[in-house]
């Protein structure tokens, strides 16, 4: 059974992104008693899973790892992974979440040795990847995942394959007789920090995701382009491997449109600018970029980022939004048709692959949210009074890039600070 | 004044002004984002006579280029398969505003006086009026003969294994030419055709007048 101490003068935390664990982290460095939930088997959300990130170009290992050292040396926060909020009631200052806990099947003896994962045969789709590749049933979920601890696929729980796991652990780790556990947790202000999740790009059915395998997401690129990703961090195409030397960036897929998501996903512009250089990175000879765009929003400070990518002869950029894909059936080529606003003339450009900058929506859109919050036409979370001591951040709140996810994720620290200290006046 | 010179005087330089108060649906032409993908996805290709791609007259109205968008011959190729309507991201009803600016510009007298689809549709509308049915035989025989006599001819003869084909199938029927089939109560037809016209020139004109 789970033990988790806490109080009304606890904040609870859910989702541990980048936002959840900034949050946590500030709030327990003010000696407030944190408990931060995640829904996954580790930390680190959708920024550990981009290659590198804007504007210094840095791999996110870097930015993870100094918070995780503040959170592995803080006593007051207590980590549940796979851990699901399920309801929230009471109000400001007084909150009980149900939370259900699903079952990893190995416990805290684990060293991350890794023999369980040779001992089994079985492969299940690679989540961290996107699915873009398979890994064994006994995973680490990615190699700087925090807790540094093996996970079982419930696919195999019950199966041989379970069993020859279990043998191979020296330390035994390996727990088969684990149950799903529901646990009630008190607390007095709670930060809700879910994140986003990418656009379904099956949606945009002219763009042929899903029916034209060369046509993928810009999630599935940084994937694509990192050394720890599918395919080693070469830039190989999913039809037949063949490198792609002349990819598409196809901006607000799904984004700015009233069928799909009405809002500006805000980052993805930087991030397909930020792309052009994974090409130009492993294709310094001919490597080619076409960006395909309405306009572009690279907000203030990004403006430079943006001015040096327009400088870059391998990077075409074509003010049009591109209405519809077909494919060139002989070599696999995505064809993209549209008219350029620029002149007017229509095109018919065959690229090797073809990435849809997807917009970003809530992870938990707000009706979905377990407790009662005032969210946006898009279910991002609105500061408003009436959701009491219920405070959203990052992107949970808007679509945002890791430093302004960062700010917001400081901001609702603070006030779940001051909701927890005013129950602490009251009982003292 | 003619219609024309009418509506130059009242909204002077501003077109946009004018075709979002005159044209139907072009209150919406403002929320164009210039995306292009109506243009994108229209199927006509931009074949000859397609001038001028949705998004590309949206932003001639803007730029306030009257005369090139009143006489383009542009709107009257539009086939109304509606792909446009569909994706369009700020879904604006693209068809019905190529429709409107064309019925706009046929009213003041400057769309392009031998386009075919806009003689189509007034050789369509005479026809069907008359008698209350449409009389296909004499409406071919029409468009066959609206570059004059000689090609007219040459136009028939062109088509002359389709008329037998259909004349065989008895889907064509040459005592058409006499006069053809009829509404029962013709003089009802036009009289609801004629308050029909009396309620939409007023509507016409109260918006001209404001
Ligand atoms: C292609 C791409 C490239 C990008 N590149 C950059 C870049 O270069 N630079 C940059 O600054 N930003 C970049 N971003 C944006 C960046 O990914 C986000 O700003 C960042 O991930 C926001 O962090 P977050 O913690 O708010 O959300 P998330 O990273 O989504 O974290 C939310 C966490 O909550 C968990 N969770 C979800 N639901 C629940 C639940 N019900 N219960 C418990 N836990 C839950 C999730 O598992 C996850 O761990 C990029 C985005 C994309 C799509
Ligand atoms: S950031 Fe750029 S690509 Fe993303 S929705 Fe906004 S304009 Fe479109
Ligand atoms: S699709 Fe809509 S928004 Fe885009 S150019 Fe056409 S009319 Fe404008």
């Amino acid at each position: 059974m789970t033990a988790i101490v806490a109080t009304n003068e606890t904040i609870l935390v859910v989702g541990g992104g980048i936002s959840g664990m900034t949050a946590a982290l500030e709030a327990a460095e003010t000696g407030k008693q944190v408990v931060l939930l995640e829904k996954t088997a580790a930390l680190g959300g959708r920024t550990s899973q981009l290659y590198r990130y804007f504007p210094k170009m840095c791999h996110p290992v870097c930015g993870l790892e100094i918070n995780l050292r503040r959170l592995k040396s803080n006593p007051r926060i207590k980590v549940l992974t796979l851990a699901e909020v399920t309801g929230i009631a009471g109000s400001s200052g007084d909150y009980t979440a149900t939370v259900r806990i699903t079952p990893r099947y190995v416990n805290e003896n684990c060293t991350a040795c890794g023999e369980c994962a040779k001992a089994v045969s079985t492969l299940v789709d690679d989540q961290f990847n996107y699915k873009l590749g398979k890994t064994k049933a006994a995973y680490l979920p990615n190699a700087m995942a925090y807790p540094q601890r093996y996970v079982l696929d419930p696919s195999i729980i019950g199966t041989a394959e379970a069993e020859k796991a279990k043998a191979a652990c020296k330390y035994g780790a390996i727990d088969l007789g684990q149950k799903e556990e529901i646990v009630q947790i008190k607390a007095g202000a709670v930060v809700w920090a879910t994140g986003w999740q990418p656009y379904d790009a099956a949606k945009i059915q002219p763009y042929g995701y899903g029916r034209f395998k060369n046509v993928i997401t810009s999630v599935e690129f940084e994937r694509l382009a990192d050394p720890h990703g599918p395919t080693g961090g070469k830039l190989l195409r999913p039809s037949d491997g063949k490198e792609a030397k002349n990819v598409a960036f196809i901006q607000c897929a799904g984004s700015r449109d009233e069928n799909h998501l009405r809002h500006c996903s805000r980052f993805c512009c930087m991030a397909s600018l930020k792309q052009t250089h994974y090409v130009r990175e492993r294709f310094p000879e001919d490597g080619k970029s076409t960006i395909y765009y309405i306009d572009i929003r690279a907000i203030d400070r990004f403006e430079d980022f943006y001015q040096k990518v327009k400088a870059d002869s391998s990077v075409t950029f074509t003010k049009s939004k591109v209405a519809r894909i077909s494919l060139n059936e002989a070599n696999g080529n995505p064809i993209c048709h549209g008219v350029n606003t620029e002149g007017y003339h229509r095109y018919a450009n065959e690229h090797d692959l073809v990435v849809l900058a997807v917009g970003m929506e809530p992870s938990v859109k707000g009706m979905n949210i377990p407790a009662s919050v005032v969210a946006d036409s898009s279910g991002f979370i609105e500061a408003d009074p009436a959701n009491g001591g219920i405070f959203g951040a990052g992107c949970a709140t808007n679509a945002l890039d890791v430093n302004r996810s960062v700010q917001s994720a400081t901001a609702a620290a603070l006030r779940a600070v001051q909701v927890v200290n005013k129950v602490a006046r009251a009982e003292a | 004044m003619s219609a024309n010179a009418q509506m130059v005087a009242k909204y002077k330089n501003n077109f946009l002004k004018e075709v979002q108060e005159q044209v139907e649906m072009g209150e919406w032409v403002k929320m164009c984002m210039q995306c292009g993908v109506c243009s994108g996805s229209c199927p006509t290709n931009f074949h000859p006579g397609w001038e001028h791609p949705p998004q590309e007259i949206f932003m001639m109205i803007r730029a306030g280029k009257r005369e090139e968008v009143l006489t383009s011959p542009s709107m009257w190729m539009c086939t109304s398969c509606y792909n446009c309507i569909v994706r369009c991201p700020r879904k604006l009803p693209i068809t019905h505003i190529m429709h409107g600016l064309a019925n706009y510009a046929h009213r003041l007298g400057m769309a392009p006086k031998m386009q075919p689809t806009r003689h189509f549709a007034k050789l369509f509308w005479n026809n069907c009026v008359k008698t209350g049915r449409v009389n296909e035989l004499k409406l071919s025989m029409g468009l066959y003969f609206k570059d004059g006599f000689g090609q007219g001819i040459k136009n028939g003869m062109a088509m002359k294994d389709v008329a037998l084909g259909l004349l065989k199938a008895k889907r064509l029927n040459p005592f058409e030419m006499l006069g053809g089939h009829k509404c029962k109560d013709q003089n009802g037809i036009h009289a609801m055709l004629k308050k029909a016209r009396e309620l939409e020139e007023k509507r016409k004109a109260i918006k001209a007048a404001a």
